[in-house]
């Protein structure tokens, strides 16, 4: 057949057009029917969806404050060496002073302060300090400025101070995610940071570790009950079904603070164990506010994930593969693991998909149940975007997030193939 | 109906009763018995019974009252993957994820054959069934009917005993299912294998076994031969149901051993062999098949009773005249003769008077 075609060249219509042109054309009011169908959907996930990320892209690696305030000052620190250890010379002053009359008649020295701040603790109060005295004087009779400025701040008598200026000052910067992978950029390239301030990457392999086990925790608990729900007669099984969907129909926040109860330690759980014997009462198990509290909560919330896709796989395995199976001889165990496990795998490797993914940014349980050692990358992002501002880090560890999904969907995609993942 | 059960039967079903739901019996008292090699087939409308009964002898149902023998044993108690019973399915039931040779080498494997013994079995299933280049392909890449050979393999690749087959021809096309028809019973006789096949399909029963089993109400209404099952049915559903029938209801009027007389319910007299009926007075059906009624006036007894007929219609179908006609009240009595070349044409709106021996007319229950 694919011979016949091939040697016959391509295949003409009636009217002599070819076959593919003709199709393409009956086929085209079908598209923009389907085309405007989906319209608004689209629409709606390019402004919500598509451009708020395209955004954090660009945030990420964005850096064009310190060039927009004090562009003369950074144009005049080019000619500086800043490996040489000694100040920058009378010329930069000036450029500096003129730019920061302008910045503080626009008031945008502070902002700038703020950003120069993520790099070296102290900037912004130099910023803030110095403003009001360098905004009052005239760049054309007050100078020379070198020793005015040292004098107002000596901050500005080191020369680190300018060299961060220096290497901030590009438009575009990788700082933000060599900040996210515990580095900086300084004067000499892309350094570690110090011991004290490394905890992004030990964050991300938490993460994604903590990820893993909730995903593992869920396959082993989701298959049991999938199978049963697959198996048992249409009216248990849709019992069961609501009994499996009653947590969606809780607020998250509500299960929650639910587990905060359970497991605390004068919680549910422990007093039972206290009351059984099982656990002596001075030392009652601490089972939240640490890793053991998030996994089990989260594990607990995403659950119903799991079940959904595995049970709507196994649904459609017939019956009759394992009766045939076993009239040919096979037992209980032989028949399930070669005969229903394959074949149950896509509604495993589905739910582990979207489990997996929605862990990897989950927030508001590792941000309750989690305490310190069992939080989340995503508390840490929450943390850049609403208390430290600093978003271009958020951006930054965002956009690795978002790589290492997609980096593992490719990678899954690989090894299982992605044909093999059955929602309904 | 009762078959006499004779100490060789290998498969046997005794009294057996099967209820789903506690309160209807879909299965009601159940005889049967078959010899070794046989092949039987269970014909029966749908929702007779014939997938449970075969269910409960492959063991995935369990029989709520009665004994199922296997080779003289009971086997209600054993677990169905130590029957030994190879099994088509409707749908085939091929694995998806196997390839057709691991397909057929499952069975193999988990009674723990060496490989090359596996090999070999595999190849000569193949082969058997004229698959021998198709081992290495999924069952999604096969067409309909090698599906159905390959289930048909598989069942058999392990060499059971006995073979059940439950409407294995029921989605393929005309031509297919005729060729399968014959390969399935050739297979089946040259293994000498014991073969307990259902359909729905009158003519695949009548053409591929050696005795049928008439499935109706959760009873076998008739068990015999095909030819004795067409020709001499026992009661009216079964009448009914195997091939063309024409029925016309009476009154028996009077019984003399072999032959009886009967009322038809528009007055006329027709002669019958009682069957079903055995004291005057009682209503009854008679049967008569389309190509058993005479027309032709030389070739009727001469003191044969004949009724008077309008001809309604007149089918031309190459090999044989089929004419519809009205009898005694009933406007679809369907007359057929084979196109010789004296065979006689009748045009609608014609009367003729038709008749037939004594003995092809059978008077059932009512
Ligand atoms: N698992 C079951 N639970 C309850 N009732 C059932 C079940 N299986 C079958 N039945 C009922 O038992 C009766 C016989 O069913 P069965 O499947 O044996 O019919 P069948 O003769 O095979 O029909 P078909 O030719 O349509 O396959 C039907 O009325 C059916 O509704
Ligand atoms: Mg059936």
């Amino acid at each position: 057949m694919t011979d016949a075609s091939q040697n016959a060249g391509p295949m003409l219509a009636a009217d002599g057009t070819p076959l593919k042109q003709s199709l393409a054309r009956s086929l085209r009011r079908q598209k923009l029917r389907a085309l405007m169908l989906v319209a608004p959907l689209l629409l709606f996930v390019m402004f919500s969806f598509i451009i708020p990320i395209a955004s954090m892209l660009f945030r990420s690696v964005e850096n064009s404050m310190v060039q927009e305030t004090l562009p003369q000052t950074v144009e005049a620190l080019q000619s500086w060496d800043e490996t040489s250890g000694e100040l920058p010379d009378e010329a930069v002053y000036d450029a500096f002073v003129r730019d920061m009359v302008v910045a503080v008649d626009n008031k945008t020295h502070t902002r700038l302060g703020s950003r120069l701040n993520y790099e070296e603790t102290g900037m912004s109060s130099m910023f803030r300090r110095s403003g009001r005295k360098l905004g009052k004087m005239d760049p054309e009779t007050d100078g020379p400025f070198k020793d005015q400025v040292i004098e107002i701040h000596e901050g500005w008598g080191d020369p680190n101070t300018w060299a961060i200026i220096k290497t901030h000052s590009p438009a575009v910067t990788n700082g933000y995610f060599l900040n996210a992978v515990d580095m900086r950029r300084t004067p000499e390239g892309a350094q570690s940071q110090p011991e004290d301030k490394q905890i992004l990457i030990k964050l991300f392999g938490r993460t994604l570790f903590m990820s893993l086990v909730i995903t593992g925790a869920c396959i082993l608990l989701a298959y049991p009950v999938s199978y049963l729900l697959a198996t048992l007669p249409m009216r248990v099984s849709n019992l069961l079904m609501i009994l499996v969907l009653l947590p969606f129909w809780t607020s998250l926040l509500v299960r929650t603070s639910a587990w905060k109860v359970m497991l605390q330690q004068q919680g549910v759980i422990n007093d039972t164990l206290v009351w059984l014997g099982l656990v002596a009462d001075d030392a009652r198990l601490i089972i939240i506010n640490n890793q053991i509290g998030t996994i089990v909560a989260m594990t607990h919330i995403l659950l119903p994930f799991m079940i959904l896709p595995m049970y709507s796989v196994m649904q459609t395995i017939p019956d009759s593969y394992t009766r045939a199976a076993k009239s040919m001889g096979a037992t209980n165990w032989t028949t399930f693991w070669r005969i229903y496990f394959p074949q149950s795998v896509p509604g495993i490797g589905a739910g582990s998909i979207l489990v997996f993914i929605l862990a990897i940014g989950y927030y508001i349980t590792p941000e309750i149940v989690g305490g310190t050692k069992g939080v989340f990358i995503s508390n840490r992002i929450a943390y850049h975007i609403s208390s430290s501002l600093n978003w271009g880090l958020a951006a930054a560890l965002g956009t690795i997030l978002l790589a290492v999904v997609l980096l593992l969907y490719w990678c899954y995609d690989k090894i299982v193939g992605i044909d093999n993942v059955k929602l309904g | 109906m009762t078959d006499t059960m004779n100490d060789a039967a290998f498969v046997e079903f005794q009294r057996v009763q099967k209820s789903y739901d506690g309160e209807n019996l879909v299965v009601k008292d159940l005889n049967l018995a078959m010899p070794k090699g046989e092949f039987l087939t269970m014909l029966g409308p749908s929702g007779s019974g014939k997938t449970t009964c075969l269910m409960m002898l492959a063991g995935f149902e369990t029989a709520t009252h009665g004994e199922i023998l296997l080779d003289g044993k009971p086997i209600n108690n054993i677990p169905p993957h130590k029957r030994g019973i190879g099994m088509v399915f409707q749908n085939y039931a091929l694995f998806p994820h196997m390839t057709v040779a691991e397909n057929l080498s499952f069975p193999l494997e988990v009674r723990n054959l060496g490989k090359s013994e596996r090999e070999e079995k595999v190849k000569r299933a193949l082969d058997m069934v004229q698959m021998g280049q198709f081992g290495g392909r999924r069952p999604a890449q096969l067409s309909g009917g090698q599906q159905q050979r390959i289930a048909l393999a598989r069942a058999l690749v392990f060499e059971p005993e006995l073979v059940l087959m439950d409407e294995p021809l029921g989605a393929l096309d005309k031509q297919l299912r005729e060729h399968m028809q014959f390969e399935i019973t050739r297979l089946a006789h040259e293994l000498g294998i014991t073969t307990v096949y259902v359909t729905h399909d009158q003519t695949e029963a009548l053409t591929m076994s050696d005795r049928v089993a008439v499935f109706d109400d959760g009873r076998i209404q008739q068990l015999a031969p095909p030819d004795q099952l067409y020709e001499e049915p026992e009661n009216s559903f079964v009448a009914q149901f195997i091939g063309e029938n024409n029925t016309l209801e009476g009154v028996v009027k009077s019984i003399d051993g072999n032959t009886c007389l009967i009322q038809l319910d528009d007055g006329s007299e027709i002669d019958a062999v009682p069957i079903n009926v055995h004291n005057p007075g009682e209503r009854t059906k008679v049967s008569i098949r389309p190509e058993r009624v005479e027309f032709n006036k030389d070739r009727l007894h001469a003191d044969a009773h004949t009724l008077t007929a309008t001809v309604k219609e007149f089918i031309y179908m190459g090999d044989v005249f089929r004419f519809r006609m009205s009898v005694a009240g009933n406007d679809d009595f369907i007359v057929k003769t084979r196109n010789a070349p004296d065979a006689i044409r009748l045009t609608p709106g014609q009367e003729v008077e038709i008749g037939w021996l004594a003995q092809d007319c059978r008077a059932l229950d009512a």
